[in-house]
């Protein structure tokens, strides 16, 4: 029997509030160090905390949309730990009595529908950034002090990396949708932490690690893998796995031990005595409910129903709401649905995906979300009714397209600028296909002696004929008709 | 003019009317204060930071204001001092510790702001307990304070620089912080009015924390009725402390009762037991006494949870502090120690010189209280007697206006006496802590002098009341003060050798 593996995972979201959890300071990413701080969030003496609201909002929403006990009634707790990062020495978090509880979300795989459980959501504070630098030694940026987090504790229900992976994405794709998190892993407003053990299916869970701070799809997965194969080595050698911490190196691909259970610290969690009891009136709870919008999974049905997606697609196009809403726009204008699902999900994604690696390799800041895709819904649209009705082939669609990534340009102008559109005139084609076979008449002699693939490598010498504009589907009909006529 | 003796006996209702009347000028008073203090604090030792310039021309922009009409409050160009525990921007902050030697704060706490506002005159910052733990003055990492009436002895504590200064008449009323009794503490050693809010009253924003849910800031003056202006410009509610409470009065201008008839007073049977030496003992008696004989009536209550008081507040006051000193670590701010090879090392050593042997042993104690393993039989033991404590003091004051009690079991002792037994000095606590565990608000108000090893020593009675209450609970004090005049008179600094005099 294999060995099975589980993993839970705890997410940490930073929230899109205006200002920091417990002080004014604005909580946006990105700017200049220690220009969003004050003697609050800097943990000066004297200095004490007042929750704002907004986080309580959407930390509750969060709940809400990912079907928690949302409690009326939460505290927040002080975790004692010391850090350079941590500027009170203690983070402020909830660990008594959270926000919210209970919760679940549901995952498609192979074998179906799945529910994921939610053990809590709580909110806490981040802590600050240290830049390290070699002239300087360790620099200290409290910008980050002090921004919104929810953290996000699933059951360890999850038994592939797959999984885990689906379940993040999911998670990022409720999030974004109720709007309290743009979930931008690689700015760090999404992060995770895996837990991951393994057994015998029907045995009880194996001792778990976790795995800290993971900050990309990509990483959680090769993580979860990596982490999976050392355990089972150990198991089946005869090894004990112990309770501990594990850093995760992209580098080399593999975990190693940081700290041991034994060693860890005593948190001394207790109520923090400078903020009262948070509480939620029901109908605050009622006002929190009705601002989630439809969610993906809900969504996803009714782009099975509506436009005929298979699941998958639709999957797929619901998975960030950005991505969704602009899928509706764009149908709105379109002639076929499928179509701009193919479209979107083939080259549109592949556009995308290139730019970011390109970006990766230079060592920039990919566009994420909305601004990866800086074509119109409506130009899409027109490009996609272009490639239905055949007035331009696949492949000077990947052109167009390339252009309009560009510069976001009506697809229609461009092709007739450049002379683009599919040639479907009969004349002009029938003269490619003469052309073709008269300057291979051995190719034109196998086919007619039996050999009917020669047919391909005809017709992609008859496309480059026409310079690659021609109506594929015309082309090869006129091709197959001018072979199988008999010569006179 | 007045001689500047003269003018740091006056209280600061008479400074108000000597302002209001033109007899004096507010640089006139603060100058006199400024002398009081050169002639004085070289024995005492209650000012860590004196702002003589500024302080001068605080005092002239307020006579510049007075004489344009446009006086920012009653209290306008009345000098006043904070304990160094709360925060003047761009002023040092040292909570009288090595560690914030040479912190400077880069924001007014909301009191200082306050005062700004109201126009008051800061003359510095005083003498305390380090980070305000500690009943004697004694933990001081800056030397000792000395009890004006005796300068060998304690002026009491945390709070000890604020009552010796405004005893000693080198300011006429001062901001003390109280966790468990470091303002009416040292007030009763020193013979002066000091005040502890309920919980919630007054902002505790800039103001270093020790037990975050037990602070509160009040004022020392030399009358109740000085101690109630004080609280008009100090109390109300503060968008910055999340704790501030905005369903607490804040008006406490007095009412001058002709008589305490119709007023109740409860003695818990509980405080006059063991522990309690003689004098204090005769002199609560006595003034139970006057206060009868002013129509109060007075009744035995009984708090019988008041035995865990003394154990549940240094279980939750240690836990909390160890929490909130933990910032002082040495990466951003505050003292570094010099030599480290690793963060570890920083920290510890950091840490371990830059607090004084006082503060490590509560942190250790609050760090020990907190543990996991030790948290339910201590912290969360501690949590269940503060709460019986607010219960059984609830029904007690719903039978009596105020509670009388001492406000400590002996007068001002020797300096060095309590230094070696802790435990000891953390008995002194016993009757003030409760008002912390509760919340409710408490005053120590002078009730009678008495002589011990040939030194005259003030005695002050302790009055708690509900959490609304303390407007009522100063009446009952000004009433008590100007019908029974215990002070009669006796001021320290008049027997201070090479001090005031005329």
């Amino acid at each position: 029997m294999s060995w099975e593996m589980v993993i839970g995972l705890e997410t940490h979201v930073e929230l899109s509030t205006e200002s920091k959890v417990f002080c004014s300071c604005r909580a946006e990413f990105g700017a200049e160090p220690n220009t969003h701080v004050c003697p609050v969030c800097m943990g000066l003496p004297g200095a004490l905390p007042v929750f704002n609201e907004q986080v309580l909002h959407h930390a509750a929403k969060a709940g809400f949309a990912l079907n928690c006990n949302v409690h009326h009634r939460s505290r927040f707790d002080r975790k004692n730990y010391f850090y350079p990062d941590l500027p009170k020495a203690y983070q402020i978090s909830q660990f008594y009595k959270p926000i919210c509880e209970n919760g679940w979300l549901s995952l498609q795989t192979s074998e179906g529908e799945k529910k994921i459980g939610i053990t809590r959501i709580h909110i806490e504070e981040d802590a600050g950034k240290l830049l390290h630098d070699d002239e300087n030694g360790t620099l200290l940026d409290m910008n980050r002090c002090g921004v919104p987090l929810i953290e996000i504790v699933s059951e360890p229900d999850m038994r592939s990396a797959e999984e885990a992976v689906a379940y993040l994405r999911k998670v990022r794709a409720i999030l974004t949708y109720i709007g309290v998190s743009d979930c931008r892993m690689n700015e760090g407003s999404l992060r995770c932490d895996v837990n991951l053990s393994i057994h015998r299916p029907d045995e009880p869970f194996g001792v778990r690690t976790e795995m800290k701070n993971l900050n990309s799809f990509q990483s959680v997965e090769r993580a979860i893998k990596a982490e999976y194969e050392r355990q089972v080595t150990a198991v089946e050698a005869g090894e004990e796995i112990v309770q501990e911490t594990r850093r995760y190196d992209q580098k080399t691909g593999k975990t190693s031990g940081m700290r041991r259970k034994e060693n860890s610290a005593d948190y001394r969690y207790f109520p923090d005595p400078d903020l009262p009891e948070v509480r939620l009136t029901d109908a605050q709870m009622k006002a929190i409910k009705a601002e989630i919008p439809v969610l993906p999974d809900a969504r996803r049905e009714a782009y099975m129903q509506d436009y005929g997606l298979s699941a998958y697609a639709a999957e797929q196009l619901t998975s960030e709401r950005w991505l969704a809403d602009y899928f509706e726009r764009t149908v709105k204008t379109a002639k076929s649905a499928v179509s701009v699902a193919n479209l979107l999900q083939g080259e549109v994604f592949a556009i995308i995906s290139l730019k970011a690696s390109e970006a990766e390799k230079a060592g920039t800041a990919a566009q994420e979300g909305e601004a990866s895709l800086p074509v119109s819904p409506e130009n899409l649209a027109k490009l996609s009714d272009m490639l239905v009705e055949g007035r331009v082939n696949s492949s000077t669609g990947k052109k167009i397209l390339a252009a309009m990534f560009e510069k976001d340009r009506d697809p229609e102008a461009y092709a007739e600028q450049n002379a683009l559109f599919a040639v479907s005139d009969d004349a002009v084609l029938k003269n490619a296909v003469a052309a073709v076979l008269s300057q291979n008449p051995a190719m034109v002699e196998s086919y007619r002696r039996g050999k009917p693939t020669v047919e391909h490598a005809l017709m992609g010498k008859a496309m480059a004929e026409t310079k690659g504009k021609a109506d594929p589907e015309r082309l090869s009909l006129l091709l197959h008709q001018a072979l199988e006529t008999p010569e006179e | 003019m007045k001689a500047y003796a003269d003018i740091c006996k006056m209280t600061v209702t008479e400074l108000i009317e000597a302002l209001e009347s033109g007899v004096m000028t507010s640089a006139e008073i603060t100058q006199a204060y400024l002398a009081s203090i050169a002639a004085q604090d070289a024995d005492i030792h209650a000012f860590l930071d004196v702002y003589t310039n500024t302080a001068l021309q605080e005092a002239a922009r307020s006579d510049e204001r007075r004489k344009n009409g446009k006086t920012l409050s009653k209290l306008d160009g009345i000098p006043v001092a904070l304990k160094d525990n709360m925060l003047v921007k761009g002023r040092v902050c040292t909570c009288a510790s090595k560690m914030l030697k040479d912190f400077v704060s880069p924001y007014d706490a909301t009191v200082t702001e306050k005062l700004k506002a109201a126009g008051m005159v800061l003359l510095g910052k005083l003498n305390m307990d380090e980070y305000a733990m500690g009943s004697s003055n004694e933990n001081s990492a800056f030397g000792v304070c000395r009890n004006p009436w005796a300068l060998d002895r304690v002026p009491g504590g945390s709070s000890g620089g604020v009552a010796a200064a405004v005893a000693a008449g080198m300011v006429p009323s001062a901001l003390g912080s109280d966790t468990g009794g470091s303002i009416r503490q040292p007030a009763s050693f020193c013979g002066v009015v000091g005040v502890k809010p309920a919980y919630g009253t007054v902002s505790r924003y800039g103001l270093v924390a020790f037990g975050s849910s037990l602070d509160q800031i009040g004022p020392i003056t030399k009358t109740a009725e000085d101690a109630a202006l004080m609280m008009d410009v100090i109390a109300g509610y503060d968008t910055h402390d999340a704790t501030s409470d905005a369903t607490i009065p804040t008006d406490f201008t007095l009412e001058r009762y002709g008589s305490l008839q119709g007023k109740t007073i409860g003695m818990p049977s509980e405080c006059f037991g063991e522990g309690l030496s003689r004098p204090v003992n005769d002199s609560i008696q006595a003034a139970a006494e006057q206060l009868k004989n002013l129509g109060a009536e007075i009744i035995e209550v009984s708090i019988p949870s008041i035995r865990y008081a003394l154990s549940a507040y240094y279980v939750l006051s240690s836990a909390e502090a160890s929490s909130n000193l933990a910032r002082f670590d040495g990466i951003r701010y505050g003292y570094r120690t010099e030599h480290y090879d690793d963060l570890d090392e920083l920290y510890r050593k950091s840490r371990e010189e830059g607090f004084g042997l006082e503060v490590k042993r509560r942190i250790m104690l609050g760090t020990f209280a907190l543990s996991s393993g030790y948290q339910d039989q201590y912290y969360l033991k501690a949590q269940q007697a503060r709460d019986l404590l607010r219960h059984e003091y609830s029904e007690a004051l719903e039978s009596c206006d105020a509670v009388l009690t001492p406000v400590a079991p002996t007068v001002a002792f020797r300096l060095g006496d309590k230094t070696g037994d802790p435990m000891e000095m953390y008995m002194g606590d016993l009757y003030t802590v409760t008002a912390n565990l509760t919340g409710l608000p408490a005053v120590s108000v002078p009730c009678r002098h008495v002589k011990e090893d040939g030194d005259t020593l003030p005695v002050g009675m302790s009055l708690l009341g509900s959490k609304n209450n303390l407007q009522a609970l100063l009446s009952i004090a000004d009433t008590y003060e100007r019908k029974a005049k215990p002070n009669a008179g006796i001021r320290p600094y008049e027997r201070l050798k090479g001090g005031a005099s005329e």
